[in-house]
Formats: structure tokens, sequence, C-alpha cells
């Protein structure tokens, strides 16, 4: 595939890495930034990740109206994240390439070899991709939050009507935006170590989506509502997305960090068990 | 290498027929263990997350949740307050409202109900004036006073005019507009044999006939008279997922007759009052009464004589069963998506061109085996997990409001339909796009988005984008229609779709068609 030129990149950094201990991470960074840098597929994906993030953020606050005279319990601040909630799928997507796009290739073996230390090549890949994901996921955050800011106000949700502009001085406002880009930096984590386990693209992705996204769905479904307070705490989509609630806090399954915390403990278990399969299997 | 050689036989085996085209395909699939993996993983998550889905019955006395059946075998709600004689044989009754008022839960509908509280305003005691749209009160002939039993009524509502229903599930408009003291309303049913007909007047004089119901197997004696009846008070606090829970309370209704007139033998010759549905019934009964004065009765009950909607506190929406489809979905798009995109990872797909060089003739043969392979994985899968998760349903308590057999058989072979119908969607998007990763997400977030999206869209929006998404295809495994004469919240993750269920299908297979004409059309074109 596109990999093929990569190889001098990967090997020469991988050449110079048994030299020094301080060199090697250095070069193991070096060489997955390369990599991820000069597939063709990656700035398209943190592209469509951040426009997806913004536009279907837009749509969502376009859709949303307040009658005059209307009382509308919504909370402003996640109808304009909503598009993070489609976002995070490009994002799983970048990630989950970012692994199996060596395998599918063979590429993981030159990586190996010029790399021997495994645990160094995924931390090296976790910390590109969460530089990266970082950028897109703040791009198409603060997208969403101005498009929220500038189409809110003309639908009902108007300072002089009591719903304050979107703004990131404000404390929530600023813990639900930042954490929106922290929940997808950890989406993708989770999508690393998802993919690292599994090594496939299609099964790999379908994993994870289904990991985020049927288990809201059943919650909704079970009317118990011990059950569906009990899933939908366990949920990395559901636990993860509390972080971006600025009204209701109370009647929240979780507390926002708590959720973010829940989500992280899924990333952080993924690439553990994606660490531990890494080095104890043949490549 | 070997690729000559293939090529050759292949190009011979091309000109034999499709037939052995359709034989490659399936021996490719099938020789995959990933991929049947994948499609008895498909299978079985279906099954198993339908079994997870369950349901506590609200039921607060701790009997078994059972609701009563109408004649045509619906579950209905059938509780009101019933000021009745018997009438034998055939006659006619006649009375002219002055009013109809009621109470209904206070701060309900005051907007002070603040997100935060997790249950919200319960059903708390106190009430002010005010009618429910669907409140009602007038004159009925049923075939008795067990809950379920056919009738036809006459009445006056609280937003909707005058209406005649008969049976639960029948309503026809009369007179407009609401009653008062200075428009009053007349309303007479007429009984002879199976036969109720219905008429209303603004002055006495005048009258015009509403309807005429067959009310099949009525009884020569039947029990008529007057009545009130008003639904529960909902009010919709928060919406997960298109779902939503709502807040409210028992209501109440009162009506005004005067000018009562009997037509044909009434034997007993005097007014019983009876609570019907009292205990136990789904609604929490506010207690009902009547007052005779003079040539004037009052009438005040609380319930509604109407089909049950599953999932709004009776029973349980049978499609429950099938909600592990989604997760089912998402494996068998992975296995579609796969057939083509793996061919195109390990350079395979020049070697099936080289051996079938007509391009459309192979995605045909993939979609055919693709289609069918995954048809009868959701056959088998729906077949399973529709009996066994009503089993467990009614293992947890829940009723399960009944469907007709053809139902059934339609949620069945419409869930297999699903999965092939999505299954192409996901090859012809595999084809177009030729990456397992990309193409799996695409198909995924299309189909889950609106549902996904539910929780913060306005409803407006998340019907719209079940009906123009391959989502909408979901719509096959609606099991119940959707009644105006109820206020309910009709949301797609309750089972109620907009779109009628073949409709929606039809909206998937469109898409899967125009990306298969896509995908062929792209196949020709590009290099392999």
């Amino acid at each position: 595939m596109t990999a093929v030129p990569l190889g001098p990149g990967a090997a020469g950094p991988g050449a110079a890495g048994p030299g020094a201990a301080g060199s090697d991470v250095a070069g193991a960074l070096h060489a997955e930034w390369t990599k991820l840098r000069t597939v063709p597929g990656t700035i398209w994906l943190l592209l469509a990740a951040a426009v997806l993030t913004a536009g279907v953020s837009a749509a969502a606050a376009a859709s949303t109206r307040c009658a005059s005279g209307a009382v509308c319990r919504v909370d402003t601040v996640k109808i304009s994240l909503t598009g993070v909630d489609l976002g995070q799928a490009v994002v799983a997507i970048l990630a989950v390439l970012a692994v199996t796009g060596e395998y599918s290739t063979g590429m993981i073996r030159v990586t190996l070899a010029a790399m021997p230390r495994r645990t160094t090549v995924l931390a090296a890949k976790t910390a590109v991709v969460t530089g990266l994901v970082l950028v897109a996921g703040t791009i198409g955050v603060l997208g969403s939050v101005l498009a929220g800011r500038l189409i809110l106000p003309g639908h009902g949700f108007s300072p002089a009507r009591g719903y304050a502009l979107l703004s990131l001085g404000d404390g929530p406002v600023l813990r639900a935006a930042g954490g929106s880009v922290l929940y997808l930096v950890l989406i993708a984590l989770l999508s690393l170590g998802v993919a690292t386990v599994i090594r496939e693209s299609g099964f790999a992705i379908g994993a994870v989506l289904a990991l985020l996204y049927v288990v809201p769905i059943i919650a909704s479904v079970v009317t118990d509502p011990h059950w569906e307070r009990h899933l939908q705490q366990i949920s990395p989509m559901t636990a993860g997305l509390d972080i971006q609630a600025t009204t209701g806090l109370s009647g929240l399954p979780l507390s926002p960090w708590a959720g973010l915390g829940v989500l992280a403990a899924w990333a952080g278990g993924a690439l553990l068990a994606g660490g531990l399969v890494l080095r104890l299997r043949d490549a | 290498m070997t690729a000559g050689t293939v090529t050759s036989s292949g190009v011979r085996a091309g000109h034999d027929g499709f037939g052995q085209l359709l034989r490659a395909e399936w021996t490719k699939l099938r020789t995959v263990r990933g991929w049947m993996v994948g499609l008895v993983v498909a299978a079985l998550v279906t099954v198993g997350v339908g079994l997870l889905a369950h349901d506590s019955c609200s039921n607060a006395n701790g009997t078994a949740c059972s609701l009563p059946l109408g004649p045509g075998g619906e579950a209905v709600a059938d509780s009101f307050y019933f000021v009745r004689q018997p009438l034998a044989g055939n006659g006619s009754i006649t009375v002219r409202v002055t009013s109809l008022t009621g109470q209904i839960p206070t701060g309900s509908s005051t907007g002070r109900v603040r997100a935060g509280g997790g249950s919200g305003p319960g059903s708390g005691p106190s009430m002010r004036s005010g009618l429910e749209p669907w409140s009602k009160a007038g004159i009925i002939v049923a075939a008795s006073t067990s809950q379920g039993a056919a009738y036809a009524a006459m009445m006056v509502t609280g937003g909707h005019g005058v209406r005649m229903q008969y049976d639960y599930t029948g309503d026809a408009p009369g007179l407009a507009g609401a009653v008062s003291a200075a428009s009053p309303r007349w309303l007479r049913l007429t009984r002879s044999g199976d036969m109720v007909t219905g008429y209303d007047s603004a002055d006495g004089l005048s009258w015009a006939r509403v309807g005429t119901v067959r009310l099949a197997g009525l009884p020569s004696t039947v029990q008529a008279g007057l009545f009130a009846a008003s639904p529960l008070y909902t009010k919709i606090v928060s919406q997960s997922l298109g779902g939503s829970s709502g807040t409210g309370g028992p209501t109440l209704a009162t009506g005004t007759f005067d000018q009562v007139a009997l037509g044909g033998n009434w034997p007993d010759g005097r007014w019983t009052g009876a609570d019907i549905g009292g205990a136990g019934a789904m609604y929490p009964q506010a207690p009902g009464a009547f007052h005779q004065a003079g040539g004037r009765i009052i009438v005040t009950g609380s319930g509604d004589i109407a089909p049950d909607v599953p999932g709004s506190g009776g029973g349980v929406n049978i499609s429950q069963t099938l909600v592990g489809t989604f997760a089912g979905l998402i494996a068998v798009v992975v296995v579609a998506t796969m057939f083509i995109t793996a061919e195109y990872r390990r350079g395979l797909i020049r070697v099936t061109l080289a051996a079938s060089p007509r391009r459309g003739r192979v995605l045909a043969a993939k979609a055919i085996v693709t289609g069918l392979v995954v048809f009868a994985t959701g056959l088998v899968a729906a077949t399973v997990a529709l009996p066994l998760g009503e089993q467990a349903l009614r293992k947890g308590g829940s009723f399960i409001d009944p469907v007709s057999t053809l139902t059934e058989l339609r949620l069945v072979v419409g869930t297999a339909a699903l999965f092939a119908v999505a299954a192409l969607l996901a090859l012809a998007i595999g084809t177009m796009v030729r990456h397992s990763a990309v193409a799996v997400t695409a198909v995924i977030v299309v189909i889950v988005a609106p549902y996904i999206l539910a929780t913060v869209l306005s409803a407006g929006a998340t019907q719209w984008l079940l009906r123009v998404t391959p989502a909408a295809g979901f719509a096959i495994q609606g099991a119940y229609p959707r009644y105006p004469q109820i206020t309910a919240s009709y949301s797609a993750v309750g089972g109620y779709y907009p779109l009628v269920p073949w409709a929606g299908l039809a909206v998937l297979c469109a898409w899967a068609a125009a990306a298969l004409g896509l995908a062929a059309y792209l196949l020709r074109r590009r290099d392999a």
C-alpha cells in the first residue's frame, strides 16, 4: 500500500535506536510521526474529524429552537457539542488504522525489527496519535462552540431570555469543551488499544463502534431505571459524554469528571491489553 | 505464478455461467473463518442482547401486570366511571351535555419542573382545574361491565369536539368546538340488534349521524348509560435516545348531563354508579362519582377507554425482544464490508477479475451471496430472539401487548431483510471505498446516528432523519399502530417510527440499490 515508501523513514531511527536509551524513545516517536504523517489518509481523517464534529454540532444547534414565551429546558452547551458523537467515529478510524495499517501491509515486522522494544513502539504510537487528535479535536470543538455561539441566540436562546452566550470564559463551558477534546483523545486511545489486540481494521473498528454505540441504545430500551443507570455508568460513550453536561448535573448517572474517568479506565484497559498481547504474540 | 492458470480456467468457467461465479463467491465467504464467526456472533448478540432488555412491572400492588384485551385482540385501557342500567333489546339514549370540566395535577404544566430532580414531581395529590385534550364524558352502550367489553360511545372531549368512539380503536369526529352551558351538545345512541348508531346535535332538533358500527356478538341485554374518563396527565421530562420519560398523574373529568331521554325497555328504572377497572387498573384511580338532582346528572371519572400504547406504563412492546438487532447489524456490516475490502487488501480482487472479467457480474454474485447468507443469519436470529425474548419478558412479570401472528411474522422476516439490505449497503460502500475501516464506520454511523443524535436533537429533526437516512429501515420493526385519539410519546426507541413498516424498509432498499449501482459503475471504471 502507501506504507511502502515509509520503510526508510522507519528503519532510519531504528538503526540509531539501540545506541542510547534516550534516542530510542525519540527515534520511535520520530518513526511513528513520519509513518502517520506520510500516509495520505491521515490528514483527510483529521480534517474529516474536525469538520464532522463542527458540522454536526452546527446542524444540531440549527435544528434546536425555543419558541418565544416557552421555557426550554435545554442544555445549550451540550447541544453545541453534539458533533462529538459522530466525530468520534472518524477519530476511531484514525487510531485503528495507525495500528492495523501496519499489520495489513506487513510493515509491522519491519517496525518491530527496527524497534524491538514493543512497548516503546506502542507508547510512541499512542503519543503521536494523542497529539494529532488533540489538534483535530480542539479545532472541531472550537468550531462547535463558535457555531453554537453564533446560531443559538437567533433560535430563541438569547441572553435576553436568560441563556448566556456560549463563552469559554465560563467555567462549565470550558470544562465541557476541554472535556470534549479529552473525550476524543481517550476514544483514540481506546481504539488504539482495541486495534492492537484485534489487528484487523474491519473487525477492530466494528468492535470499537459496537462498544460505543450499542450500549447506550440498549440502556435506553431497558426501562428499569436502576439497570439503565448502571449501564449508563459503565458505557464508555454515555459516561464519557457526561463531561458535556452543564445543567441538571445532580441528575446525571455520574459527575462529569467521574464519567470521563470511566472512559479513561476503558482506554487504559484497552491499551494495557494491547501492550500485553503485543509483547506476547508474534507479529 | 498460479495466476495464469486460474485466469485461463476462469475464463472458461466464466462462459459456463453465473452459477460458477456464485459458487466461487460462496466458497470465498464460507472458507474465511473470521467471517463465519462474525455471522455467528451477529446471530448470538441479536438474541443475547434481546434477552437483556427487560422491563420491571410498574404495578404498585404487586399483582401480575396484565391488561384486558379488546374485541380486536389488542391490549386496552378500560377504566372509567360508568352510570348505567341494563337495556333489554333495542332502544336509545339521548342526553344534553352542558359542561365538561376537569382536574389535572398542579405544577406540571407551568414549566417549573426543572431538570435535576431525578424523578420529577410524582403524582402529587394537589390538583388544579383543567382538562386533558382527550378527557371525555358522554353516553355509552357496552356489551357488559367487564373490562375489554365491546362498546360504542358518543362523547364530548376536552380538546377534540364531539367524537364517536367504539371498540377501543375506532374514532370518528362529530361537532367541533368545546361544550359549555351557552353552547351545549346533544348526543344520542340507538341500538338495533348488533348495530349502534351515534348522532349529535347542537340544539336537540336537527340531528346529524356521526357513525354506525357493528358490535359483533352484542348480547340482547346491554349495559348503557353515562360515563366520564380522563387519561393520565403526562409531561415529557427528559429525553433519552428518543425515548422519553414522563411525569404526570391521574386526572379527572366531570360531565354535566340533563334532558336524559331513554327509548326502549330499561327494566331497572334507576341509575347505578360503578368504577370500571378500578383496582389494579393501569391508571391510578381518582375516585369517580355521580350525583343526581332534579333532571340533572353529574358524572366524574378518571381513566381511559382506549387501546394501550406499549411503553407508556401499561404493556411492553414486543419489538423490545429484537433490540439486539443493533448489535447484530454491526457484526453483519463488518463481515459484508470485508467480503469485498479483503479482496483489495490481499490483491485477490485481481485474480477474481481476471477469472471473471465482467465486473458487474462479480459484484452481482457477491451481492446475491451476501444477501442470501445474511438473510438466513437474520432469519435464524430473529426466529430465536422473538420467542426467547417474549419468554424472558413474561418471566420478569411483564405483559407484552399482543400482536397478530402476521405481525410477528413480519417482525421476524423484516428483521432478516433489514440485516440483508444493510449488508448489501455495506458491500456497496466497501466496493466504493475499498478500505474496511472507513466503509464499516460509514455504514454503522448512518444507521446508528439518528438514534444516537436523538438524545440532543429536537423531535422533529430526529423524525426527519428517521425518514430519509438508511436508519428508516428499522420501521419494519414497528409492531403497533399509532392512535391519534391517544396522547403518548410515540418515539423511535419506543418502537414507533415516522414511516410505515414497508416504506421504511423501502427507503433502506433505495439506499442500498443506489449504492450498489454506484459501486458497479466505479468497479467497472477504476483499475482494481
